[in-house]
């Protein structure tokens, strides 16, 4: 297997304010992640899984340990493509213009109408970000992490406060997108159900300071995993693994 | 979409209504004034009338029309030298700890300098030139635009900031698409103040040590006690800036804010 990503994570320590004791967002915590796979990082809220995404994304240098992208084949170093947990598009650019920034400009206009089209927002290329609606404003958020053809995408927790079926909708999408664009896939949930429809491995967190504890193959095949009752069994045999795993740790809830 | 034309209706009604408002105020000091003149009846009260003849008059035969452009080419000048450096200064202060702390108190220092002394020492050191006048008038706007800029850039959203720097976008488009929107406001608020501002001390700096300007014929009339021909040009100076603000930074505002619409 060719890693697109290998991290390792000796200890990432924020500095306590003014006195108050430092504390340990992440400590041994070590990654593989093979080119084309799609990773789920389950974990408890707050247990540093943002932490580890801003580490792998280049944006937190400030840690102990090492994190490594494979380049690219032309030798380039790889692209990182980061869905956030809210979209982050700049309110005074128009939709169009939110995508072209991370473009080089002489393949800015193509890239941007085959995305906007892939995502179905073709019409909302001249709006604003505040005139869209939330669901449409993950979408452009998604179209533009893929339009820089990312050799590695994060997502922190794209689907987070939405409806039921805005998330199904954007699920689908971004499973289509990505059998149209296969990339290599890392995102953060603590939607134990998200992870298991959409990843080949699911990767559990212990409680801060996050490590692994658990590294689990998906088999159940794509198409039946539309939140069947094969999906519900394997969610529960999880949970209850996972409790099993961070209980002796001596941790409250693990995930939902 | 029916709700769109009749918004616009209210828009348009509310804007001939505060011109109308615009209008009766300023004819209630015309007012006002002619019946204080007429009351005074003093050389050193003239009327309104008066002052808007000798106005036209000075313009058509007289330099008005010529000082007065000698005058806003120095505002110009003075104002994009002070928006520059002031802008530039306030990022930086607002984004680095370390200088913000080894320069504030100098910013406090120049704050509250008084124009009169800049303008006296700029003339004691580099003699009585037009880059003297400027750079005396530029130093006492930069540090009110910096204080103004240094705001603007400690609010900036981080979270942007990270956007742009996850997906490698360029320092110079980074701060085009990223940072200077977020400015925008602080920038307009202090270009506005900056130019009122700058206009009354470019006419001081006229007044002190040049030979032609607004400021300088002020001067002129001053000395022979000409209220009629003062007022003149000061209503033509001040005419002119309210149509800068009218016909340039309220176009440009709403240009930079129209995303919030």
């Amino acid at each position: 297997m060719t890693p697109a990503l290998v991290a390792d994570i000796r200890e990432k320590r924020y500095p306590g304010a003014r006195g108050a004791k430092s504390h340990v967002a992440l400590a041994d915590l070590s990654l593989q992640v093979a080119v084309g796979e799609i990773v789920a990082l389950v974990g408890p809220s707050g247990c540093g899984k943002t932490t580890f995404l801003n580490i792998v994304a280049g944006l937190d240098r400030n840690f102990a340990g090492d994190v490594r992208l494979t380049p690219r084949a032309d030798g380039q170093p790889a692209r990182v493509g980061y869905v956030f947990q809210e979209p982050r598009l700049l309110p005074w650019r128009t939709v169009c213009e939110n995508i072209a920034l991370v473009l080089p400009q002489h393949r800015a206009d193509a890239v941007v109408r085959d995305m906007l089209n892939a995502v179905g927002l073709a019409e909302a290329r001249d709006r604003y970000p505040p005139q869209l609606s939330v669901g449409m404003s993950r979408r452009v958020s998604i179209a533009r992490a893929f339009a820089i053809e990312p050799d590695l995408l994060l997502m922190d927790e794209p689907f987070v406060s939405l409806d039921h079926d805005t998330v199904e909708q954007l699920r689908n999408l971004l499973l289509k997108l990505w059998r149209a664009r296969p990339t290599t896939v890392l995102f953060v949930t603590h939607d134990l159900r998200e992870a298991l429809v959409l990843a080949d491995r699911l990767v559990l967190l212990s409680a801060s300071p996050a490590h692994v504890v658990a590294d689990l193959p998906v088999s159940l095949a794509r198409n039946r995993r539309e939140s069947g009752p094969e999906i519900e069994r394997l969610r529960e045999e999880v949970l209850r693994y996972h409790r099993e795993l961070i209980g002796a740790a001596g941790a409250a809830t693990p995930v939902e | 979409m029916s709700v769109a034309p009749s918004a616009q209706r209210t828009s348009s009604w509310r804007v001939t209504s505060s011109l109308a408002q615009r209008v009766g105020s300023v004819a209630l000091f015309i007012a006002v004034w002619q019946i204080a003149a007429d009351v005074a009846h003093s050389r050193l009260l003239p009327s309104a009338s008066a002052v808007f003849i000798a106005l036209v008059q000075q313009s058509v035969h007289g330099p008005l029309l010529f000082n007065l452009g000698i005058t806003l080419a120095r505002v110009a000048a003075a104002f994009v030298v002070a928006m520059v450096i002031g802008t530039a200064i306030g990022i930086v202060m607002g984004r680095s700890r370390t200088i913000d702390a080894l320069f504030d108190s100098w910013l406090v220092l120049l704050l509250n300098l008084p124009a009169l002394v800049i303008i006296v020492l700029a003339y004691v050191w580099f003699g009585l030139t037009e880059a003297a006048a400027i750079g005396a008038v530029a130093v006492n706007k930069i540090p009110a635009v910096a204080v103004t800029l240094r705001e603007g850039a400690r609010a900036l959203d981080p979270s942007y900031s990270e956007m742009s720097e996850s997906f490698h976008v360029s320092r110079w488009r980074t701060l085009r698409h990223v940072i200077m929107p977020q400015l925008y406001p602080y920038i307009f608020a202090s270009a506005r103040s900056g130019l009122a501002l700058v206009w009354k001390i470019v006419l001081i700096v006229e007044l002190l040590g040049l030979s032609n300007g607004v400021g300088f014929e002020i001067q002129l009339y001053f000395q022979q006690f000409d209220v009629t021909h003062i007022l003149a040009y000061t209503i033509a100076f001040v005419a002119v800036v309210q149509l800068i603000e009218w016909a340039v930074f309220q176009p440009l505002e709403r240009r930079a804010g129209r995303w919030r619409q």
